[in-house]
């Protein structure tokens, strides 16, 4: 330890951040005088992306370090705040910071399972793990398997584990990262995923452990401000009042549920314009239906006879004595766009019918398991799978909280039991001003739609609302489908991004807000993708290497192994990525399922129960892990084989049946062999009490 | 290593707290998940259940782990348990 106290060492870290945040104020102010001296916004979202990857880089090349105690736990010593900080901004991924909130405005109650389930997790964290696995202190996860169960296949599970598990969900932030370096700087979100790479491995490469935990403090500080600044901007211009947490429930929830009622009630003035869009899309729909009916019986021949018939039609309007030249040039398309084929008829049909979904009534945004179903008995039905799953998904994420190896290892470098406890508050403390914001967002956002978008004419559309149509039609769609010149809701389609993405515009903001936002989206990515591409890193070289393979190699050999694997496995994962496979927030939920089958229960019982032993570990995680992927495997779509679900519950909670499982073995197996050895049962009582007389020591060295 | 009565009161006293707090992380979660369209029907701060899972749990799980840090960290002191200044 070096000669500065950890006192010292706390109070100039803060004089040091104070700093980092007065100074990355001031580079923000900067950037909005040199919008307002006609800067072009593309310059401005360049200087964002590269100032803030050279910040994470300087901070990464100050803290390299030869030291295995460093490069592995940050020389155990952060502070319980900073390593709060450093948790939020490694636990909040892109998904956290851009999706959250849009998930909230699209599903209402039933998004607040990843809000409950992102939360409440730490609960466990903080009761369960974090002490002992402090008192514990080596280097990892595997670490305490390989320590408490004994023998090298619990801690070569708890490895495979690690790995599958961090992987999943480092993909999806890779993902994150292309997508946002894409969007502001023009770059190919190919191209993208490689320069967010660079920005990831500049944190971790030098400096480890150490160098992860200060940058994703400086990343936390950046990503908070980015995501309050708009939201607080949004509040006070719609509601006058600053907190947007009160503000979103005290005016705006009540004025939204009234604009619901009124958009879903025939007799009102808006509602009646609703309908009459909703009555078109069911129109359509019934029309596509009915070709699709004529091409099922008379196949190829029932597409030449409707494209002959839109032909005639054509000749038809031609032959008119006033030709109506909107008419013609509209047939004119549709004959040019006409299916080729009946493979091709069939799609675009379908897609067709699918518009019957945008005539449904409007969802209200604080009812509970909203469902539907044609009589009352199926609506009860729906309305308790709902439920149901809404349950499993929150148990799920909860308890995959407190077991992704990522986050747990983030305790062991704070410099004692006692800093482990307060650190977990901090930790949840930090990830919770996000968190409580997002469901206010969600609530802004749509008074914003319901009060001011829908009503306004479309000769006259607000800009933000015309600039994302031009940019992304999958975040705002809008056109007028019953031609009455006014928007109604039924004629907008807002992607869940959006949300996030334009409220600095909706709030009125200058551009310099968006380029904020955009550093926070990609803060949030890039810290979260360093810790996870960390502990594969580690998983192997420590775990794998270090502790199975060569226990007598030298320091300088295992930094190098640890420091080559970091590299192959972001390599890995940024060509996984490039692939853009299956949909983001599955691969996230199957990493929080597959956690929590395969850690949860061997960790738990391993402090809490000293009877459990190495048959019951390999049994409870290998029992857990395959009962989990088994069950997706069987349930989830992408793999093609769609057996039927068990009590209705969806593949990305399939943690629900492992987690038992694993339980399940953990007790079973241990019950059928002998009880652990006097050494291990000790193990339990040293981690149990932050200080024992005549302790033993399982530090790491 | 032997644990004295004392070392293993500290332990059960411990775990009774642990549970406490786990059944109110449980009823904040389960439960109010479980009631949500009946809470909703009262309307504090908007629907009660709504606000319950937007907010109101969440403020619970943060009040949860901020009193068991503290409530131990003075629980280590009074068994004599606790650490040293400096690891």
């Amino acid at each position: 330890m070096s000669a500065q106290t950890q006192s010292q060492f706390a109070a100039s870290l803060k004089r040091y951040y104070s700093f980092y945040t007065g100074g990355f104020i001031a580079f923000v102010i900067m950037v909005g005088i040199l919008e307002m001296l006609g800067v072009p916004n593309k310059i401005l979202g360049y200087l964002f992306l590269f100032a803030t990857i050279m910040l994470y880089a300087g901070i990464g090349f100050m803290s390299k370090t030869a030291d295995v105690g460093e490069y592995y736990v940050a020389g155990r010593r952060v502070p319980a705040l900073f390593n709060g900080m450093a948790t939020g901004a490694d636990w909040m991924s892109a998904a956290s910071f851009i999706g959250m909130a849009g998930t909230l405005y699209l599903s209402g109650y039933d998004g607040l399972a990843f809000v409950l389930g992102w939360t409440g997790g730490y609960c466990l964290v903080a009761l369960l793990l974090a002490p002992y696995l402090r008192k514990f202190g080596q280097f990892t996860i595997p670490d305490f398997l390989g320590a408490r169960f004994g023998g090298h296949l619990p801690r070569f599970i708890g490895v495979v584990a690690a790995i599958v598990c961090s992987f999943t969900y480092v993909i999806a932030q890779i993902y994150g990262v292309g997508l946002i370096t894409s969007r502001f700087t023009g770059l190919e979100f190919q191209v993208g995923v490689f320069v967010g790479l660079a920005g990831i491995l500049v944190c971790s490469f030098l400096g480890g452990m150490k160098a992860v935990t200060w940058t994703q403090v400086a990343q936390y500080i950046i990503l908070i401000v980015a995501y309050m600044i708009p939201v607080v901007w949004l509040s006070v211009k719609n509601t006058g009042n600053p907190i947007p947490q009160i503000a979103a429930y005290s005016s705006a929830l009540p004025a939204v549920t009234a604009l619901e009622k009124q958009f879903n009630d025939k007799a009102d003035p808006k509602g009646a314009k609703e309908e009459s869009v909703r009555a078109i899309f069911r129109e359509r729909a019934a029309a596509a239906d009915a070709k699709l009916k004529g091409l099922e019986k008379d196949g190829a021949a029932f597409l030449t006879a409707e494209k002959q018939k839109l032909t005639d039609k054509l000749a038809a309007l031609k032959a008119e004595a006033a030709p109506d030249a909107k008419a013609i040039e509209a047939t004119e398309k549709a004959i040019k766009d006409f299916p080729a084929d009946a493979a091709a008829a069939k799609k675009a049909w379908t897609a067709e019918k699918g518009v019957a979904a945008r005539a449904a009534p409007v969802k209200a945004h604080a009812e509970a398991f909203a469902a539907g179903g044609k009589t009352p008995e199926e609506v009860e039905k729906n309305r308790s799978i709902a439920k149901k799953n809404f349950l499993a998904l929150i148990a799920c994420l909860m308890i995959g909280t407190a077991a992704l190896p990522h986050i747990l290892m983030r305790y062991y470098t704070t410099p004692s039991v006692h800093e482990a406890r307060v650190s977990v508050f901090w930790s949840l403390f930090f990830i919770f001003l996000l968190y409580f914001t997002a469901p206010a967002l969600a609530i802004l956002a749509k008074y914003e739609v319901y009060s001011n978008l829908v009503g306004s004419s479309f000769a006259s559309l607000p800009a933000w609302v015309s600039n994302w149509a031009a940019v992304d039609k999958t975040l705002m769609n809008i056109a007028d489908i019953n031609k009455d010149g006014i928007v109604q809701l039924a004629e907008i389609v807002i992607g869940g991004d959006l949300i996030v993405l334009a409220t600095p515009e909706i709030a009125g903001l200058p551009y310099v807000i968006s380029g904020l936002v955009a550093a926070g989206g990609l803060a949030a990515a890039l810290s979260t993708a360093d810790g996870l591409l960390l502990t594969i890193a580690n998983a192997m070289s420590h775990d794998l290497y270090y502790k199975m393979i060569d226990p007598n190699a030298s320091t300088v050999r295992r930094l190098a192994v640890s420091k080559g694997l970091l590299l192959v496995v972001a390599l890995a994962a940024a060509y996984v990525t490039s692939l853009k496979p299956g949909d983001i927030l599955f691969l996230v939920g199957a990493a929080f399922s597959l956690a929590a089958s395969g850690f949860f229960p061997a960790l738990v019982c391993g402090v809490f129960w000293k009877r459990a032993n190495y048959l019951g570990a390999v049994l409870g995680m290998s029992l857990g892990l395959g009962v989990c992927a088994y069950y997706m495997y069987m349930t989830y779509p992408f793999f093609g084989v769609n057996a039927p679900k068990w009590w209705d519950i969806n593949p990305i909670s399939a943690g629900t049946f492992g987690i038992p499982a694993g339980f399940l073995g953990v007790i079973i197996g241990s019950l059928i062999s002998p009880a652990p050895s006097k050494e291990i049962q000790e193990l339990v009582d040293h981690v149990r009490y932050p200080s024992l007389e005549g302790d033993i020591d399982t530090k790491g060295a | 290593m032997q644990l004295t009565e004392k070392h293993k009161e500290y332990w059960s006293v411990n775990l009774r707290m642990t549970s406490i707090l786990l059944a109110i992380w449980f009823v904040a979660t389960f439960v109010m998940g479980w009631y949500a369209r009946e809470l909703n029907e009262i309307v504090i701060l908007g629907p009660l259940g709504f606000y319950m899972s937007a907010q109101g749990s969440l403020i619970i799980y943060v009040v949860i782990i901020w009193f068991y840090a503290r409530y131990m960290n003075n629980l280590d002191k009074q068994y004599g348990v606790h650490e040293g200044e400096l690891d």
